[in-house]
């Protein structure tokens, strides 16, 4: 099964999303790099490459979806991965959806069985999910995401 | 670039940063997120600590800027620390690499030589680790004047450090002219035109970095 590999810059807030997204797919194996080493905010990319070895261990060699917030997260994130072999990146898949609900909607495709590309495709997609209904009111500048 | 030069160098550099870690911290809490010089701080005392503790600063230049790189790497925990670290472990892999000629010939280059090189290969590494280049209000706008001043120094056959202290003055000027300059990368990219007025701590720090260069190289 895919795994995934949170990555951020608060590790109480990664822990706090391991637990929504253990609820929403219970069998999913994910593993988290927040904070600095010093349990500070910040980035580090060798406690991302650990998480990254982490989850590869845990998916099997099927594959590990990544999912990042802000800022250094994506720096130290591409640092992170140069540091693996060619063999294991391969494996890994990087999303450029939102981390919350990027999240969430990779374990729940996870957990039914889809492949590497298309756990990543939907954490994509969360991008471009609308998430207020469509007579929300009151909304400075109308609607942000079409439906 | 003696041993010498290189770890004097590395102690200013960590002087420096303590002694300004409430300014970085100030500039960038104007338009980020108010953390470079405590980050900053901290990889370095790592760094010095690493020094004191003789884990760091014996054998050959290459393996000094590498592991000085690493120890801001694993500490700092911003953009700052991780494009610090690669650009000094980049700048180490540079003497390193081939240079023509036969394999194990000894290297006839010198020191001022070697440290265009070395140079060179930081600010490439911090662009590219970045995505950046000059005029983003970022550290590349002291940097990058500051490679091609240094460069044009050894090039016209000045020493180390009269070379550097071109650099530093080069990455002075270059600070300054961050602040009419808008954001496009980083946390304070998210000001947009808000961040016109400021000056970019990473420029600033960049600065601050190779002042302790020009320092350690002529024995300030």
């Amino acid at each position: 099964m895919i795994a995934l590999a949170l990555v951020g810059h608060s590790g109480a807030l990664l822990h706090a999303l391991r637990e929504m997204v253990a609820q929403a797919a219970p069998a999913v194996a994910v593993a988290i790099a927040g904070g600095t080493a010093a349990g500070q905010l910040g980035t580090s990319s060798p406690g991302i490459h650990e998480a990254l070895r982490a989850a590869l261990r845990a998916s099997d060699g099927e594959g590990v979806v990544v999912l990042f917030d802000l800022g250094s997260a994506a720096l130290a994130l591409e640092m992170a991965l140069e540091e693996l072999p060619d063999v294991d990146r391969a494996l890994i898949a990087v999303s450029d959806g939102p981390l919350v609900e990027g999240a969430v909607r990779a374990a729940v495709e996870a957990a039914g069985g889809a492949p590497l590309a298309q756990v990543c495709a939907v954490a994509d997609g969360e991008r471009a999910t609308a998430k207020l209904p469509p007579d929300w009111p009151d909304r400075p500048g109308g609607r942000a995401v079409a439906r | 670039m003696t041993d010498d030069v290189l770890v004097r160098w590395l102690r200013l550099a960590g002087a420096a940063v303590a002694d300004a870690r409430e300014r970085l911290t100030g500039l960038d809490a104007a338009i980020g997120d108010g953390d470079h010089g405590i980050n900053l701080d901290r990889g370095f005392r790592e760094l010095l600590r690493r020094l004191d503790e003789g884990l760091l600063g014996s054998g050959p230049p290459a393996a000094v800027l590498e592991g000085a790189g690493r120890a801001l790497i694993g500490t700092v925990g911003g953009a700052s620390g991780a494009l610090y670290g690669r650009g000094f472990q980049r700048a180490g892999a540079a003497l390193l690499a081939p240079r023509g000629g036969p394999a194990g010939a000894p290297d006839e280059r010198s020191r001022e030589e070697r440290a265009v090189v070395a140079f060179g290969a930081a600010v490439d590494a911090i662009a590219a680790l970045g995505h950046a280049t000059i005029g983003e209000k970022t550290m590349l706008d002291a940097l990058v004047p500051a490679r091609a001043a240094f460069e044009a120094a050894v090039g016209s056959g000045a020493t180390l450090g009269a070379a550097a202290r071109r650099a530093a003055e080069a990455a002075e000027a270059g600070a300054q002219g961050t602040i009419p300059l808008v954001a496009t990368k980083g946390r304070a990219s998210y000001l947009g035109e808000r961040s016109i007025g400021h000056l970019d701590p990473g420029a600033v720090s960049s600065a601050l970095l190779l002042r302790a260069l020009a320092d350690a190289a002529t024995g300030a």
